[in-house]
């Protein structure tokens, strides 16, 4: 009973991470419609963050045990580098796909994909060659912006804007190549260990298991982002817009709401959230440019189950879904039954799904059926659509 | 004087010429098979053989991404499992009482029960196709059954695809893993798979596949059966108020898809001399999607032209520096959807044609509601309206 007991507490201690990441995703999904696909790579670039924040503190460290506190710094860095990549994928790419859910998924794929090679590749040089693009067509998008005649040229300026300012960076950056200090990749495509603070390290002693810290860590974190939300959500005034616009948007905007900021603004909380859990998963594993994808379908599979829109479902889907791939994944569920005698062929049938991958097979099943009998999750949206 | 009255039966049909573009497309297909391996080197040859192989399943997505509105993130899953279906059949040309080498790796002695029917062709050819059908007609079944839709579909379709890559991943005993089948070495109708002759002629049946699968496709969303489809993708609640269950019609294009996209498996697996749950990986997956958007929606030839530019652009640039080719992809993605939400095709149908005509002083050409003039109902209607008149 003990191991089982231990099992669930690790269980929780993953679904934990699902529920961080689940909760931008679901926040966001809820107000826009908008599934991002992106969302694991926002993860990832939280995890990033940490890691350049750790090793910050590893330089600043000088036997004073100043390194074991870096996670406390990472959390806000990590929420903000996410969630700055969020407003500026809401700003420059999902505002114009309103409306239409599925290219809006094609689209963040595709930012998914360049944010994974990004992070593969990033060098100085590029760095420079991507700040040298964005000053030139930008800046010149800003001085054409003035003229009187600005919207009937506005196709022409773009037309010869761009490819100019892409062409003068790509030259600079090609001309820089051979400077090998400015070419050395920041962190390459190889997986980085991000080191658990001394103080998160060990566990809790519990007979012949142990309950590691970080994972008390990780869901103390969980507890209060989820406090955090509630009160952004319940008690401020910018979370009483958001669950307006969420809620009826052109009413809303009738009412003089400025849906426009509100998406930004939700958006880039959604993406911080995912920062959030990228700086969690640090503490369970290493980094790496593939790290989002693995959260990412299980993360999706959280919002389905759990309905739209609603903390409480997120909750509970992500618990059961992270509690049940960890006692199916690690045969625990499966010693349980072996003690029975009577329910030997249930203990037969669950060892087959003794993995981590087999288990995904199972909760799989698991959750389609649950949809046949509960379709649009555990708390469906109320509304009179003539939907469902 | 009274105008001669035009009978319906006289009148120019559209069908009269029913067999034109069939003859058309396969014409071109064949000319295609033809000319292409006078002079493209083996190698290219083999590449572009595989790229039309994959043009066969962009023509499922279009069918149900462009037609039908459903976005599947999980035509991997049907594509590996056409692929599987041929590889085991290739696997199996052995002398009598031996079974593929792998077995021994993970001590099988036995041919699993799984792998008996892939001793006959016929079986697979028909299992090629059914298989993914049945798969994707379950999946479907389920998923369609509670009007489960938009990106709900997207995303459960791509949890389908992690869990199918996790079981073939996993079955090391049944299905050699991670490793996957080869089948380069093995034989059919007395010449290895991998042999140039062999590949030639994979290369023309895929070409001969591509139209032939084009054909049955414009067939489908001709008609009812396309009106319907189109009906779901604008406006399913409507469709179903007006009668129609969308439902019956969506599990059945998913399945068709699926079917087209085993076809298409099968042919790649062959060309490519390996299969593995790889085939299975999202970004592939969701690749299909953007060879169609790439060409153009809701127009077949879109899909054909759309996979043989982007494959081949990825080709080239993969060759040239494959970190270029990942940023140009994920950028591809963006231009199109952004840009270019009609595709190549539809941007020439809408925008460089009509300009084109202008340019060259043209009349533009009016456009009125498709076909309504010529549709014999509505003529015979006309016409009865007149005896009356008269």
């Amino acid at each position: 009973m003990i191991e089982l007991a231990v099992g669930i507490f690790n269980g929780i201690g993953i679904g934990s991470v699902l529920l961080i990441a689940a909760l931008g995703l679901a926040i966001v999904f809820g107000l826009m419609g908008v599934i991002n696909l992106a969302h694991g790579e926002l993860m990832m670039l939280g995890a990033y963050a940490t890691f350049v924040v750790q090793n910050f503190f590893r330089d600043l460290d000088a036997g004073d045990g100043v390194f074991g506190l870096y996670i406390i710094v990472a959390l806000p860095v990590a929420f903000l580098v996410s969630a700055v990549a969020g407003l500026i994928l809401e700003r420059g790419v999902i505002r114009f796909l309103y409306g239409r859910p599925l290219e809006t998924l094609l689209a963040t794929w595709g930012v998914s994909l360049i944010l994974r090679q990004l992070v593969r590749s990033v060098n100085w040089l590029l760095t420079i060659a991507i700040l040298l693009f964005c000053a030139l067509f930008f800046g010149g998008m800003w001085l054409l912006r003035r003229r009187p005649n600005w919207e009937g040229m506005k196709g022409w300026a773009i037309a010869i804007l761009l490819p100019l300012s892409l062409a003068i960076a790509g030259i600079a950056g090609w001309a820089m190549t051979g400077n090998a200090t400015l070419a050395r990749p920041w962190f390459g495509p190889r997986n980085l260990d991000v080191s658990t603070p001394p103080w998160l390290r060990g566990g809790f002693e519990l007979g012949a298991y142990r309950l590691p810290y970080s994972r008390m860590f990780i869901i103390v974190l969980t507890i209060l982002c989820l406090a955090g939300i509630y009160w952004f959500f319940n008690r401020s005034d910018w979370g009483l817009r958001i669950r307006s616009v969420t809620q009826n948007r052109d009413m809303s905007a009738c009412l003089g709401i400025p849906t426009g900021t509100v998406d930004a603004l939700t958006f880039a909380l959604g993406s911080g959230l995912a920062g959030i859990a990228g700086c969690a998963i640090t503490l369970l594993g290493s980094v790496g440019p593939n790290v989002g994808q693995n959260y990412i379908v299980d993360t999706f599979m959280v919002v389905v189950v759990g309905g739209v829109g609603n903390l409480f479902g997120a909750i509970i889907a992500a618990l059961t879904i992270g509690v049940s791939t960890y006692l199916l994944g690690s045969g625990a569920l499966a010693r349980v039954f072996e003690d029975i005698n009577s329910l030997q062929f249930v203990a037969e049938f669950l060892r087959f799904f003794t993995s981590t991958s087999m288990a995904r097979v199972m909760v799989f099943v698991l959750i389609i059926a649950f949809l046949q009998v509960k379709p649009s999750g555990i708390f469906p949206q109320k509304g009179r659509t003539a939907e469902l | 004087m009274k105008p001669s009255v035009t009978h319906p039966s006289t009148a120019k049909s559209p069908r009269s010429k029913w067999w034109l573009e069939p003859a058309i497309a396969l014409g071109i297909a064949i000319a295609f098979a033809v000319i292409m391996p006078l002079f493209l080197p083996v190698f290219r040859l083999r590449l572009l053989g595989r790229f039309v192989a994959l043009a066969i399943a962009a023509l499922g997505i279009d069918l149900i991404w462009g037609y039908t509105g459903l976005l599947s993130l999980g035509h991997g899953i049907f594509f590996a499992l056409g692929g599987y279906a041929f590889a085991m059949y290739l696997n199996l040309q052995l002398p009598e009482g031996q079974i593929p080498n792998f077995f021994s790796l993970y001590g099988v002695d036995e041919l699993p029960w799984i792998w008996q029917p892939f001793y006959s062709l016929p079986i697979t050819l028909i299992s090629i196709v059914l298989i993914p059908a049945i798969v994707a007609g379950l999946l479907g079944y389920l998923v369609f059954r509670n009007r489960i839709k938009g990106v709900y579909f997207s995303i459960l379709t791509q949890a389908a695809l992690l869990v199918f890559f996790n079981f073939f991943n996993g079955q090391q005993e049944l299905i050699n893993g991670t490793n996957g089948l080869s089948t380069n070495r093995y034989e059919i109708f007395g010449v290895a798979s991998g042999a140039p002759e062999a590949q030639l002629a994979f290369f023309q049946l895929s070409t001969v596949m591509v139209a032939l699968v084009y054909l049955v496709c414009r067939w489908l969303t001709q008609g009812r059966f396309g009106r319907m489809l189109v009906a779901i993708r604008d406006d399913e609640v409507r469709a179903r108020f007006a009668g129609y269950d969308p439902t019956g019609f969506k599990i059945l294009v998913f399945a068709v898809s699926g079917a087209i996209a085993g076809i298409a498996g099968a042919l790649f697996t062959v060309q490519t001399g390996l299969i593995t749950p790889g085939f299975m990986e999202v970004p592939f997956s969701i690749e299909m999607v953007i060879w169609v958007a790439v060409g153009g929606r809701a127009s077949l030839i879109g899909a054909i032209i759309g996979t043989l530019l982007v494959r081949s652009a990825q080709t080239f640039l993969s060759e040239w520096s494959p970190e270029a080719w990942l940023f140009f992809q994920g950028a591809l993605f963006l231009i199109v959807v952004t840009v270019l939400p009609q595709g190549l095709y539809g941007w020439f149908r809408d925008w460089a044609i009509p300009k084109l005509r202008s340019r060259l002083g043209l009349q533009p050409r009016l456009v009125s509601y498709p076909d309504i003039d010529l549709n014999p109902e509505v003529q015979q209607e006309h016409d009865e309206l007149e005896h009356l008149d008269g």
